[in-house]
């Protein structure tokens, strides 16, 4: 049994279909590679075998791409040179891309060759476009869901198998640019009007075919005497502008942290000045480069390996099917009205409560005019909309509950009112229905007394906004059973978001990081640092948004409510800070951030940011001599990678992975890094620890090095290797 | 050791880099041997006169391509025993020629030299030669490059220059210039550009606009916001390498910015021997040279490294230079060296300067040298000093002293 299996029709065309085994979407294996090379010989050298079509056995797709962890074996086999495995694995792909390509021809006169097509029954992505690619006809089925591209760029890596080369001699450095360097998907007519594929038929084996048996000229462009490259090679004045312009947009778009980025215009860069065989070996040798750089194994880990294994239920309890087929939503504010939202799109029934009819409305109104806007977008249909809305049923009627297996309540974040809601709801609610609470801040266990049935009563924690927001917090209460986790994370598989399943403490486990990010950006500018190097400096990290415009987004009075209540909860144990000083004198000036149209920025009076606010200075006086940008980036980090570490020594995390894809997904934690425990052992336990050291000494106990990671420094541990999946647990 | 000394210096008028500017019909090699043949004609040259003609040029490509120096040399009058060597330290190339021919004197290596440069902006454009460092991903990341344009406003930003400031730079350099050709202080330098038949071609700087005012350059866009904010958005290259700026401010235009022309200079060097062997008498001495690398994408502050470290080198202070020739790159260059050593604007560029007469690439550097001894001889003053921000981060620095 073979992936690839090769018969000839009646007329001499051989068929190569792939059908990777046990799979349901093809995938290319190092095996697979082998199979199709034997193929690709015995089609060329037999002499009944006029040409070929390389076509799928699976309806509805070609394939999905490359078995990632073939690269991890490629540079695992070679022992103490991974660089010199990766790169002869790479080049060993190549090797049989290129035969494809040449199909026989005479190197010099171009005669000869037998014509080999490709027919796409749908999706092709990744190597899956890369074979089709070396081939000398792309024919695909008019299927408009079949996503078409090379989505390698979004993982940390680049197309490494001549999908780079040849995309660019195909169409253009400038044309190619949103394929490979945004990893933007099409559907088979937008690929064929952009130049990718060819043909989009009805019948496309047939089409192709007919074209293999039309003697067809196969010879590509670029092995032509004369071939140019559209819109110009780097030297040629057009191409050169084109150039200077990609290695600005690049640097600047993803602030300079993506290795796969830089590497793969060089790979651009390097390849248009030289013959295309000499081109494919740059390609593989930038391609080596960044599988050997630490931080697209890193991105390739949390953001593909984990990041699936988290959605497919790696930590859920062994329990039967738990899907949502009733929500009720209780609440009907921004939370509320997105839940209702999302779970009417994965086609649940919903019931969203809230105190009036018109404030009930106002919620479900948000869904309408999302499907408007993607109606207005050709993203959704009028039936849709409908069909959708019909799903949701907004009332003030908690009698409409009696028949929902699942309740999310997004009510006031008040103590009170939610125990009050619950021990309603839960009388009317089936008594096998689970509640969950999307609280952000308010402890799980504690919301959890109001209710009769606490084994089935559980935390799910949204970021906002809901439908934007890839990540779902779940909390498990002290008393939370198994049955109300698979509840949770059976919903989130439904909504198609990632889920991390996480113990209870204050501020779970993203609110926990991301509140001492804000603060030490907060204290910095009450200290005198300039706000715009604050900002910059996270940016220049890979963050999104800096803490100082973070702050302004999230308002400074919730920081003020927050900081409060923790003053509360810890007494004198609260580490007071000019923070404090800074966020209550801000919210005494009104300057509460973007809600307010002012904060530590100006705004116009449509809320657009128009530019640091200059008063700050006034009362907080910029220092003299600006820190350097390391350190304040230091500081940032720090903030955050730390209480990581305590939320697992704490085992408010139980699982690093989660503690990884979490921090990427919910609040955009340098993706580069893989996360901060990637980031951890990217940059080494040890050196870590004596980085707390020098931070306390120079800026207090917050940076005190926790004795899990002091531990492991003195132990040369990492964390995928101590607590990653595969690893003893730690005792 | 053995001094260097400057016998002659020469130069061109500077014709618009244009299809309509006047030396527009003047090849590269043409608007090169007029000022060789000068030299050679002012200073009776027979024969194997000089070591070398090392000859400043930025975009070697062309005409101006396949060591132009030595066809000049081979087209000019001079002996064909002279050889010729074409040089490029971006603008500061005609200084540089100076700089290493007088080295080479100093050092022993033969007893004169030809040292100038030549930039035919209109016939071969700036940029048309490559350069790795814009467009080579692998170097233009790693060193944040943003073009001149934007390094100027980087300057402008960093030490808080404003709009006026640098438009009335560029207006009195106009006003400046204006006077100078007025009173005929560039006559002892020009030389006609004359075609095959002795026509005159060209005998004044035609990029001049004299009558420019603060009302006139104020009506000006702003050159590099475009590219800077929007496409392809160096700015934010800028902000990434320099983190504690806000936003660039963009205060540079056509206006007092250098202009874009065709030119050319030679300046004779040689040591004493050569003087008594020719007859002629030195103007000045070469006092000092200085170059330096510096970070590229603020890329234009060079003239102040490359005078710290030519005063220190030589042993003086600031004050010990009586008269200034910093090239009028950008405005913000000059008002960037007017600043660091706190000097009075009126000793610098006290003729005018590129953003009134425009730069020749190739040619600059030896064109301020030649101004510089000039005014220095007109105001009876002992010391100058030269200097020139160069592309890619480096500056460059020439002092002169009267004999």
């Amino acid at each position: 049994m073979s992936d690839f299996n090769l018969s000839v029709d009646a007329d001499g065309v051989g068929i190569i279909t792939w059908d990777t085994i046990g799979k349901s979407m093809n995938v290319m294996s190092e095996q697979a590679f082998q199979d199709l090379n034997a193929i690709i010989d015995t089609v060329l050298s037999d002499d009944a075998i006029k040409g070929a079509i390389i076509t799928s056995g699976k309806p509805g797709s070609f394939a999905g791409g490359m078995d990632l962890n073939v690269l991890a074996a490629m540079r695992d086999r070679a022992g103490d040179s991974p660089a010199q495995g990766l790169f002869d694995g790479v080049m060993s792909m190549h090797h049989v891309l290129r035969k494809i390509e040449r199909a026989g021809m005479d190197p010099k006169t171009n005669k000869g060759g037998k014509p080999i097509a490709c027919v796409l029954p749908g999706t092709a992505l990744g190597i899956g476009l890369e074979l089709p690619l070396s081939c000398h006809r792309i024919f695909a089925a008019d299927n408009p869901k079949a996503k078409i591209g090379l989505p390698e760029i979004m993982v940390g890596i680049f197309p490494g198998g001549g999908g780079t080369t040849r995309m660019v001699r195909k169409m253009g450095a400038m044309a190619a640019s949103p394929f490979l360097l945004q990893g933007k998907m099409v559907n088979p007519q937008k690929a064929k009007s952009a130049g990718i594929i060819d043909e989009v038929s009805a019948d496309p084996m047939a089409d192709a075919k007919a074209w293999v048996l039309s003697e067809p000229k196969i010879v590509k462009p670029w092995d032509e005497k004369g071939y140019k490259m559209p819109g110009g090679d780097p030297y040629h004045p057009a191409g050169f502008m084109t150039f200077v312009g990609a290695s600005a947009m690049v640097n600047g778009n993803t602030w300079g942290v993506y290795p796969a980025a830089k590497a793969m215009l060089s790979a651009i860069y390097e390849g248009a000045q030289v013959p295309f065989d000499t081109a494919i070996k740059i390609e593989a040798r930038w391609f080596t480069n960044v599988l050997m750089n630490p931080s697209s194994s890193a991105m390739i880990r949390s953001l593909f390996i984990n990041k699936e294994a988290l959605e497919k239920g790696a930590n859920r309890p062994d329990v039967p099917d738990q899907s949502v087929k009733k929500v009720g939503v209780l609440g009907a504010g921004m939370m509320g009205a997105g839940i209702a939202l999302v779970s009417a799109k994965a086609g649940m029934d919903v019931v969203l409560i809230d105190t009036s009819q018109e404030a009930a409305d106002r919620g479900k109104a948000y869904s309408e005019t999302f499907m408007d806007k993607g109606i207005s977008r050709k993203k959704a249909t009028p039936e849709q909309k409908e069909a959708m809305l019909a799903k949701i049923n907004a009332t003030t009627d908690l009698q409409a509950l009696s028949d929902v297996d699942l309740i999310i309540e997004a009510v006031f974040e008040d103590p009170g009112v939610k125990a009050e809601m619950t021990k309603k709801v839960e009388a009317i609610i089936p008594e096998d229905a689970i509640f969950a609470s999307n609280t952000s801040t308010l402890p799980i266990t504690g919301l959890a007394q109001a209710s009769v049935r606490k084994e089935q009563f559980i935390g799910i924690h949204f970021f906002s906004p809901v439908e934007k927001m890839a990540l779902v917090e779940i909390i498990k209460g002290k008393e939370t059973g198994p049955r109300a986790v698979a509840k949770a994370l059976d919903y989130v598989r439904q909504i198609r978001k990632t889920p991390i399943v996480v113990n209870d403490e204050r501020f779970f486990y993203a609110n926990r990081c991301i509140i001492p990010y804000i603060n030490e950006g907060v204290m910095m500018a009450g200290e005198g640092v300039a706000p715009q190097l604050l900002d910059h400096a996270a940016q220049l990290l890979g963050f999104p948004v800096g803490p100082i415009q973070l702050v302004d987004e999230t308002s400074l009075d919730l920081g003020a409510k927050i900081a409060k209540a923790t003053m509360a909860a810890m007494g004198d144990a609260y580490p007071k800070s000019v923070a404090d000083d800074v966020t209550f004198w801000m919210v005494e000036e009104g300057r509460l951030g973007r809600k307010a149209k002012a904060g530590f920025f100006d705004y116009d009076e449509k809320g657009k940011r128009q530019g640091y606010w200059k008063g700050f200075a006034d009362k907080f006086p910029r220092l003299d001599e600006q820190p350097d940008v390391t350190e304040v980036q230091h500081r940032l980090i720090f903030a955050q990678v730390l209480e990581a570490v305590r939320a697992l020594e704490a085992g408010v995390l139980e699982d690093i992975r989660e503690g990884d894809v979490g921090a990427i997904l919910g609040w955009g934690f340098m993706p580069w890094s893989g996360g901060p425990f990637s980031w951890l052992d990217i940059v080494g336990a040890a050196w870590a620890a004596e980085k707390c050291d020098e931070l306390t000494e120079k800026y207090g106990d917050r940076f005190a090095c926790p004795p899990l990671l002091r531990e492991m420094a003195d132990k040369g541990q990492s964390f995928y290797g101590r607590f990653g999946p595969g690893a003893a647990k730690a005792a | 050791m053995t001094e260097a000394y400057i016998y002659d210096a020469v130069r061109s008028p500077r014709g618009k880099g244009r299809k309509d500017g006047s030396l527009h019909e003047v090849t590269s090699v043409r608007l090169s041997t007029t000022v060789m043949n000068a030299l050679k004609e002012r200073n009776n040259l027979e024969g194997h006169a000089v070591e070398d003609v090392i000859w400043g040029n930025v975009t070697q490509v062309k005409e101006q391509g396949g060591c132009l120096a030595r066809t000049a040399v081979l087209a000019s009058d001079l002996d064909e025993r002279i050889p010729g060597l074409s040089i490029n330290r971006f603008c500061a190339s005609g200084m540089e020629a100076v700089n290493i021919a007088a080295n080479q004197v100093k050092g022993g290596a033969g007893n004169a030299y030809i040292a100038g440069g030549v930039e035919m902006m209109g016939r071969v454009p700036m940029g048309s030669d490559g350069a790795a460092i814009a467009v080579d991903p692998s170097v233009a990341m790693d060193m944040y490059f943003v073009p001149q344009g934007i390094s100027a406003d980087i300057i402008a930003t960093e030490y808080g220059f404003n709009r006026d400031q640098a438009d009335e730079l560029a207006v009195e350099s106009q006003l400046r210039a204006a006077q100078a050709w007025e009173e005929n202080r560039f006559a002892k330098s020009i030389v006609p550009v004359k075609d095959q038949n002795g026509l005159t071609i060209l005998d004044r700087d035609e990029y001049m606009r004299p009558g420019t005012d603060m009302q006139s350059l104020g009506g000006l866009k702003p050159a590099f916001k475009e590219q800077g904010e929007v496409m392809p958005g160096f700015d934010k290259l800028a902000l990434m390498k320099y983190p504690h700026l806000e936003a660039i401010n963009h205060i540079h235009h056509a206006g007092n910015s250098s202009g874009i022309v065709d030119g050319s200079a030679a300046v004779l060097i040689g040591n004493k021997e050569f003087g008594e062997e020719y007859g002629l008498t030195p103007r000045a001495r070469i006092k000092a040279t200085s170059k330096i690398g510096l970070d590229p994408t603020i890329m234009l502050t060079g003239p102040v490294p490359a005078t710290q470290k030519i005063l220190a080198d030589s042993g003086m202070a600031i004050s010990d230079i009586d008269l200034f020739e910093v090239n009028e790159a950008f405005a913000s260059v000059v008002l960037r060296f007017q600043q660091a050593f706190d000097v009075d604007p009126s000793v610098v560029n006290v003729n005018g300067g590129s953003i009134a007469m425009g730069h020749p690439l190739g040619a600059t550097g030896a064109i301020i040298i030649g101004t510089l001894l000039d005014e220095m001889e007109r105001q009876d003053k002992e010391t100058g000093l030269a200097t020139l921000c160069i592309a890619s981060g480096m500056g460059a620095a020439t002092i002169l002293e009267r004999v």
